[in-house]
């Protein structure tokens, strides 16, 4: 079997960043070929070079021994390239039949959309994807949504499939059914990348498997040839957790009281599931878990953001689970939220408005509903010296700051405020060494004043540095409660897939998505 | 330049340009049909401010546009496209009216109190409940909304007097009402020239509430929550800021003082309701918000402009014999140009790529000659 | 109940949803692109404008409709060009067009004609009574005297129809119209698909407002369309951005305007029944009766990233 596409010496820079760094791949026909890498390996990037929608700055690629340069995916898709995102790119309020065959549509002038459906159909037992052309897609399951993005792939002759993170949104059932598909797929003679981070799946599914980790290709390997600890080892370097220097704890009372919490979303579905636990005063609590799985959820409704449809949280001794965001604020609850410029910040505001943005109420920054501009921007320079915002410059709108001191007016702003407990979600994502360091201590500083913390982050080094106890939560159920000085990272990879360690513990199961250098 | 001068800047500039586009547009047009350019906006300018009369007329048709746009520009600060201004300028109208007419021995100044707030409620509840109620519960789109309950509201306004038996037409042939009380008619301002041109102190109430507007949006927690709601929902969620509230009060603040400035045309201008219908203050107002990028400020002097080229428009017709309309070309043509925003930067690119191409050019050129 | 047995009611009706069907009917082809369209009002005066103009100069009420479908092509490339090209709010740009409409149609009226209006000469297009439905109750009454442009009306509202939803154009400018960057990784050119819905819609509108001038009459009057653009807006609305939907929404109001018209001096007041376009419209977005749910991607510009 020849090589189908290869890739040599890709490389890829984006400014402060080299996101593929001389990538050499191959794919040969009829193989699965998984790429594993942590998130920011650069899996992705390598995966809008091969389609297009980048350009590289220098390498090639080859596609059935021919040298070819993309400019579009429509380039790529046009050589045969079939590429499945993460996130889908249907039109909910069209048939499935007219998503798989819009830009290509059988007539001349007239769309036979009876045509459309048979080829649609006759494409579907083809490749077992199993799906009615007549559907409206919006009606469709997103198991059911993602094989119309595959029938799209092939209806436009695609001879090499690209899954990107194919399993990130399905249910586990439904995975087992991309898994009968992708193999059926591979036994037809279709090549097929598959993106992911998730160990277990490509030992499931992947003939050969390339490690990318900070941008460079590992190793390829034979996947029956090799275990689940040398990929894993392979996927985050030495396995050294940096330990951070803490005081003893000094355990206060316990602060928030959660129990029974349920949490569903928009369109109804749980995302919380039953979830107790307490947090004391003067420790932080870490909840652990792989992203999607209700913790960012949980934190949301905890701060009031979203509504609990069950159980009770209880803050400080009384009662708060139906209280809104802005009087939780007033009982002492600060939350640096997961996603700093959607929800943390306002962009145009300048930092003085955005340093009182949660505070405007209260004294001395409004009186019976005046503000007070003087009082705000006294604070606010005071802040941005006591927290080395930069520029120091009270008047500039937050939008012009870096993302690192964005962060740092979040969380000077909610540390500011003096409260009992601190909610972090994400307190380092894509901050550089020094700010994460820095993020790290004003944590550990506050834990020691006394304060509960807790903190939610998908890096679990920084999850096993800074808390004191780690709650893994899977799929909405809180599995765990684990002391973080003792335990270690395997079981904490088992929790968050969901198994329990019972001697027989599967090591594949291990998850190893969040683990990552600091 | 510090951020303030730039920000100061980048706010006038717009307008400004868009203003000047505008009538260079109508230059090209009026010279294009052998009129003197010069001549023709000079008599538009003499109309509108050559002496008291005209100043008068001028700032008296201002004062519903700056009311209404004061209106509009809480609307657009909470991120909120109020289209609807005309029919609740008129609601407005109708329940001053109402409130004029009625009463007969209260105090002038309790009767014009009362006749106003009547207004601003009804303009309130036009504006506010119906689409901010829509908006904030099921997300109906309220440019859509507010557009219909406008005319709604401007039927409902003719209703009351066009048929013979109309709840608010008063006997006779001619569809009007009844006048309002002369205790309920806001003073003319003591000068000959401005009685003629029906220059009440309704003036000083649009200067007044452009002032409270200001405070409002930029000195009190109300102003500032409206803001955040405008700028980013989400991050106004987190803030404690209780964003369905908020949607429906800055619509019903919008339309209050779209109510109120109808209830201020009745009282100082025209005491009844008449059949005449077709004010437009409700949409120009619009364009004067837009013009303004919703500085109260900015909100007076925009509608004085607008104002203007009504008033000017009439005399320059009679002196220069180029139709008034003229004056509704150009406030098409600054609307468009403040949309098209990014027609400079489109075109400062344009120019920056040609020039480039044509230097490639030349280095080939100057390739072959060698 | 004797009013509903009056023939001129049904002609009516027939003769009033023409002006709102034609505007309605561009509305929805604009809107399924994604474009945001409140101009139709201002397309409608200029096409009115132009109808009657080049009747008046060429002597053939065809080309008067010929110019003026041009004319609502070309204001409504400009829209498009900015609010595709430029990314502006279309909301906004379509205020300006309205504005810009009113002045320039009153401007050049009174420097062209004067100010006594059109010339009494005007030719206006020929009205058609079918002999074979003429005796046809209902039917007949619906038909007698109309305008060919009620006929031509008729047929586009099937002919677009077919066109959005039997044919790959359609198709593709529904695609657009909801996920744009879908449509354009698919190798849709989104921006020429918005275009063409958007210059649909202008040449729709344009014969609407060309129904007025010289369809009904045969001159152009200051602000003749008075607000019949946004009524179509409502139609297009009400009939859940579809040719029929639009048609039948169309066919609805100009029923309660006919109705009004017959009515007038009756007990009910005629403003009240003008309402009804405003209220049903109120009630099918806030989902009271029927919800109406615009194309996902309506009015939100599509940058390229090239």
């Amino acid at each position: 079997m020849g090589d189908f596409l290869a890739v040599t010496e890709l490389t890829k820079a984006f400014p402060g960043v080299l996101a593929n760094d001389h990538i050499n791949l191959t794919l040969r026909q009829g193989e699965v070929h998984a790429i594993l890498g942590e998130n920011g390996a650069g899996k992705s990037t390598l995966m809008k070079l091969i389609y297009g929608l980048y350009e590289p700055d220098s390498g090639e690629i080859l596609l059935e021994g021919k040298p070819v340069h993309f400019n579009s995916p429509r380039d790529a898709i046009h050589a045969g390239i079939g590429m499945v995102h993460q996130h889908f790119m249907l039109i909910p309020a069209l048939t499935v039949a007219d998503n798989v065959v819009l830009g290509d549509e059988p007539g001349r002038i007239r769309y036979h959309r009876k045509q459309a459906e048979e080829k649609v159909r006759r494409l579907s037992a083809q490749y077992k994807l199993t799906v009615d052309p007549a559907a409206k897609v919006g009606d469709l399951s997103v198991g059911l949504q993602q094989r119309v993005e595959i029938l799209k792939a092939f209806y436009r002759k695609a001879k090499l499939l690209i899954l990107d993170e194919p399993t990130a949104l399905l249910t586990p059932q439904e995975t087992e059914e991309l898994f009968v598909i992708i193999r059926h797929l591979r036994d037809e003679g279709v090549p097929i990348l598959f993106i992911s981070h998730k160990l277990d799946e490509v030992r499931a599914v992947a003939n050969r498997v390339t490690v990318m980790r900070a941008g460079k290709t590992v190793a390829t390997l034979s996947v029956a040839e090799t275990t689940s600890q040398q990929l894993a080892n392979l996927m985050v370097g030495r396995d050294v957790v940096l330990r951070i220097e803490k005081e003893a704890q000094k355990l206060g009372p316990v602060l928030l009281d959660i129990q029974n919490v349920e949490v569903h979303d928009k369109e109804k579905h749980p995302r919380v599931r039953g979830v107790s636990f307490q947090v004391h005063a003067g420790e932080i609590f870490g909840l652990a878990g792989i992203d999607g799985n209700g913790q960012f959820e949980l934190v949301d409704a905890i701060a009031g953001l979203v509504n609990v449809s069950g159980g009770s949280v209880r803050f400080d001794g009384k009662d708060i689970t139906h209280l809104s965001p802005g009087a939780r604020t007033e009982t002492g609850i600060a939350y640096v939220p997961q996603d700093r410029q959607v929800e943390g910040l306002v962009l145009n505001f300048d930092l003085v408005e955005n340093l009182i943005l949660r505070d405007y109420r209260r004294r001395p920054f409004s009186r019976n509903g005046w503000l007070s501009r003087q009082a705000a921007v006294k604070f606010a320079e005071d802040l941005i010296r006591r927290f080395d915002i930069r520029p120091p410059d009270a008047l500039r709108k937050a939008a012009d700051l870096s993302g690192g001191n964005q962060q740092k007016v979040i969380l000077a702003r909610e540390v500011a405020r003096d409260p009992k407990l601190l909610i972090v979600a994400q307190p380092t994502r894509g901050l550089d060494v020094g700010a994460i360091e820095g993020v790290h201590r004003q944590l550990l500083h506050l834990r020691d004043q006394g304060k509960a913390i807790l903190l939610v982050s998908l890096e679990l080094d920084e999850m096993m540095s800074l808390s004191d106890r780690i709650g893994v939560i899977h799929n909405g159920v809180l599995q765990d409660i684990v002391d973080a000085k003792t335990v270690t990272r395997e079981k904490i990879g088992l929790l968050m897939t969901g198994s329990r360690e019972d001697g027989t513990a599967r090591i594949s199961s291990l998850d190893l998505q969040e683990v990552r250098k600091p | 330049m510090t951020p303030v001068v730039r920000s100061v800047v980048r706010g006038l500039g717009l307008p400004i340009l868009a203003s000047l586009f505008a009538i260079v547009i109508g230059a090209i047009v009026v010279a294009s049909i052998g009129f003197n350019p010069v001549t023709v906006y000079g008599s538009l300018l003499f109309g509108a401010f050559g002496n008291l009369f005209s100043i008068g007329a001028t700032l008296s048709g201002a004062v519903p546009l700056i009311l209404i746009g004061l209106g509009i520009a809480i609307a657009f600060k909470a991120g909120l496209f109020n289209i609807g201004a005309e029919g609740q300028y008129w609601v407005g109208a109708i329940a001053s009216v109402w409130v004029g007419y009625h009463f007969n021995s209260l105090p002038g100044w309790l009767h014009i109190s009362l006749a106003l707030v009547a207004g601003m409620l009804a303009g309130a509840v036009w504006g506010g409940v119906i689409p901010g109620l829509a908006k904030a519960y099921v997300g109906a789109h309220e440019v859509i909304t507010t557009m219909m309950m406008s005319y709604i509201g401007i039927l409902l306004a003719q209703y009351m007097i066009e048929e013979p038996h109309a709840p608010m037409r008063q006997p006779g042939y001619i569809p009007e009402s009844p006048m309002i009380s002369s205790h309920a008619q806001l003073p003319f301002l003591p000068i000959k020239a401005f009685v003629q041109s029906q220059l009440s102190i309704g003036i000083f109430i649009a200067f007044i509430a452009a002032v409270v507007v200001w405070f409002l949006l930029q000195k009190t927690t109300f102003g500032f929550q409206i803001r955040t709601v405008g700028y980013n929902q989400r991050a106004a969620k987190y803030a404690g800021v209780h964003v369905a509230w908020y949607t429906i009060l800055a619509l019903g603040i919008s339309g209050l003082f779209a109510g109120l400035a109808g209830g201020v045309q009745m009282l100082g201008v025209a005491h009844q309701l008449n059949d005449s219908f077709a004010s437009q203050y409700g949409y120009t107002a619009i364009v004067v918000a837009l013009l303004a990028r919703n500085n109260p400020f900015g909100c007076i002097i925009a509608g004085i402009f607008f104002a203007a080229l009504s008033t000017g428009g009439q005399t320059m017709q009679q002196v220069s014999g180029v139709p008034a309309s003229l004056t509704n070309v150009l406030t098409g043509l600054v609307v468009f140009f403040v949309a098209a925003e990014q027609l400079i930067p489109e075109i400062r690119a344009w120019v920056r790529r040609n020039g480039k191409g044509r230097k490639a050019a030349g280095i080939q050129e100057g390739g072959k000659i060698a | 109940m004797s009013v509903l047995l009056n023939p001129q009611l049904w002609a009516g009706t027939l003769s009033l949803a023409t002006p709102l069907a034609l505007p309605a009917i561009g509305g929805t082809f604009s809107e399924r692109t994604g474009v945001v369209n409140i101009a139709m009002e201002g397309i409608m005066l200029i096409g009115a404008f132009f109808a009657v103009s080049f009747s008046y100069w060429t002597g053939s009420p065809w080309l008067g409709l010929l110019a003026a479908m041009t004319a609502g092509a070309l204001i409504a490339w400009v829209f498009a060009w900015a609010a595709i090209r430029l990314a502006s709010n279309q909301v906004v740009l379509g205020m300006a067009v309205n504005i810009f409409a009113a002045g320039i149609t009153a401007f050049l009226l009174n420097t062209i004609f004067g100010y006594n209006g059109t010339p009494p000469s005007t030719a206006s297009l020929a009205t058609i009574t079918i002999p074979a439905i003429k005796s046809v109750p209902i039917l007949g009454w619906f038909f007698y005297q109309q305008s060919v442009l009620v006929y031509l009306m008729l047929v586009l509202v099937v002919v677009s129809h077919w066109f959005l939803f039997h044919t790959r154009l359609g198709l593709r400018m529904r695609a657009v119209g909801e996920n744009p960057l879908a449509a354009d990784t698919l190798g849709l050119n989104v921006w020429r698909l918005r275009y063409t819905g958007v210059i649909i819609g202008g040449v729709l509108s344009a014969l609407g407002g060309a129904y007025l001038s010289i369809g009904i009459l045969n001159s152009f009057d200051v602000n003749m369309t008075n607000g019949r653009g946004y009524i179509a807006l409502a139609a297009m609305i009400f009939g859940k951005w579809t040719p029929f939907g639009s048609f039948g929404a169309a066919l609805l109001f100009g029923f309660a305007s006919s109705l009004s018209n017959s009515l007038q001096g009756n007990a009910i007041p005629t403003d009240l029944i003008a309402m009804l376009p405003y209220v049903l419209t109120v009630l099918a977005l806030t989902g009271i009766i029927g919800r109406s749910v615009a194309p996902a991607a309506d009015g939100i510009p599509y940058k390229l990233d090239r």
